[in-house]
């Protein structure tokens, strides 16, 4: 593809633009459940009640994939010496992976 | 060569970046497990115990670095050039550290 | 002030060697006086690179104590503080010998990136009028001034990681042509430092502002060009 690296670049600033307000979420999520101790059922309960709670961490997970593929990929690129196809075809299968183990996560909260 | 804050800024931010980059798999396919297996409460349980939650501490500083580190970039990146992109770097860290510390207290509350 | 100080420099090519050296001391003195004290007095055939001494041409840049340095206006006193003096040649670039390196793949990419002027009207007779206070004209003088002596070639970790990227100094280049009003290629320029080692490959961590002896700052020009890049990427303009 024409322009590969500008156009990952692109993905991987649009891609944390979104995960920026995302994580802010995750951790007031955190800082709320930490403490008290949630049980599963209370959990469950909460997130099921609407479509919203999916929906925003289903969000959460495609942008996450797509941000830490194309980063690793870099970071691999610059502090080891593999580079080229193979690194390609192994990062694509990386963000693969976080997206399909994330999906399925959050498939549990809806 | 390196001895200057927005090295140091960019080392903090690729570092998290990479722990968190290992760390995700390993949280989500945990997490899948234990929903799927309706285990959540045993996974909750494990994850009262305080080795635990030391790791995950040091894990919800290393996002929240991350991410307000990743602000500041992108406010380099996308916005007028500011000289004070500088004092993002305290306010940052500062920021990572105030969320870590509230993840402590409440975690002990 | 007098006495001597211990000066160890690099001898050979890739592989090679400090070799240390005793040069007197004197008040004022540069890095650049204690190399051409050795070449002068101690060693003829120590091979090194300096032309205006004053700080204009860019040639004498070596690495002194771990850092990339003008060394006509490096005064000694400045970095030896443990009395100790040691000069390398330039990081990033081939070594030929001793203290002078291969200039080549810099300048060479300062083309790559299209830095060089287009006028939009090779005819034109009158100077064209560019106020002072335009903001892209205010842009462009802040990066202008460079004088190609590739300190923060050798200060970036980018082009020490992956070597064919472009580096700052010849994306700052490009940058200011962007803002030139006079230049007429503004998407011809875009369009190099969009290529796979353009700007984008910058991690913005400073360390080329951090060491530029004439106080550009290359990452501020290069968060430019990012900007417009992007928006001519997702505009369909490149
Ligand atoms: S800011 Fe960019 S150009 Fe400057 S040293 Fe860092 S990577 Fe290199
Ligand atoms: S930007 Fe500064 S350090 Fe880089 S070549 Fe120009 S004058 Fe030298
Ligand atoms: S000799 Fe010309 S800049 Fe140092």
């Amino acid at each position: 593809m024409k322009r590969l690296e500008l156009w990952l670049y692109i993905a991987q600033r649009g891609s944390a633009l979104v995960l920026a307000p995302l994580v802010l979420l995750h951790l007031a999520v955190i800082l709320y459940a930490v403490s008290g101790g949630l049980s599963a059922g209370e959990i469950l309960g909460r997130t099921r009640a609407s479509l919203v709670w999916p929906a925003t961490y289903g969000l959460f997970v495609v942008a996450a994939a797509i941000h830490a593929a194309i980063g690793l990929r870099v970071v691999v690129g610059e502090w080891t010496s593999w580079r080229g196809r193979s690194l390609d075809v192994a990062m694509f299968g990386f963000g693969l992976l976080l997206l399909l183990l994330g999906l399925r996560a959050v498939r549990f909260i809806a | 060569m390196r001895h200057h804050p927005s090295y140091r800024a960019f080392l903090a931010h690729r570092l998290s970046g990479i722990a968190l980059a290992l760390f995700l798999p390993v949280h989500l396919l945990v997490l899948g497990l234990a929903v799927e297996t309706a285990a959540l409460d045993g996974f909750l349980d494990w994850a009262a115990q305080p080795m635990v939650k030391a790791a995950e501490a040091i894990l919800v500083v290393l996002l929240a670095l991350h991410m307000f580190g990743g602000l500041r970039l992108l406010a380099i990146e996308l916005l007028p050039w500011s000289d004070r992109q500088k004092d993002w770097i305290g306010w940052a860290a500062a920021a990572a550290l105030a969320v870590g510390a509230g993840f402590v207290l409440r975690s002990l509350a | 002030m007098t006495g001597t100080l211990r000066v160890e420099i690099w001898r050979g090519a890739e592989d090679g060697r400090f070799e240390a050296f005793e040069v007197p001391t004197q008040p004022n003195q540069t890095v650049l006086d204690l190399v051409t004290y050795v070449q002068r007095k101690l060693d003829p055939s120590l091979a090194y690179r300096f032309a205006c001494r004053v700080g204009v041409c860019g040639s004498c840049a070596m690495t002194v104590n771990g850092t990339p340095r003008w060394t006509c206006r490096t005064l000694v006193r400045k970095v030896a503080a443990d009395g100790r003096v040691r000069v390398a040649p330039l990081r990033n670039l081939p070594v030929i010998k001793d203290l002078a390196t291969e200039m080549a793949p810099f300048f060479d990419k300062g083309q790559e990136a299209r830095g060089r002027f287009i006028p939009s009207d090779p005819s034109a007779k009158a100077v064209a009028t560019i106020p002072p206070e335009d903001p892209k004209r205010k842009e462009a003088d802040g990066g202008i001034e460079c004088i190609g002596c590739a300190v923060c070639y050798a200060a970036c970790d980018v082009v020490a990681w992956r070597p064919e990227y472009l580096g700052p100094a010849a994306l700052n280049r490009a940058w200011t042509l962007v803002n030139d009003a006079r230049d007429g290629d503004a998407t011809g320029h875009l369009q190099a430092v969009a290529e796979d080692a353009g700007c984008h490959a910058c991690h913005a961590h400073q360390s080329c502002a951090e060491h530029c002896p004439v106080g550009l700052n290359p990452a501020r020009s290069i968060a430019g060009l990012k900007r417009l890049v992007i928006l001519a990427a997702l505009r369909g303009q490149l």
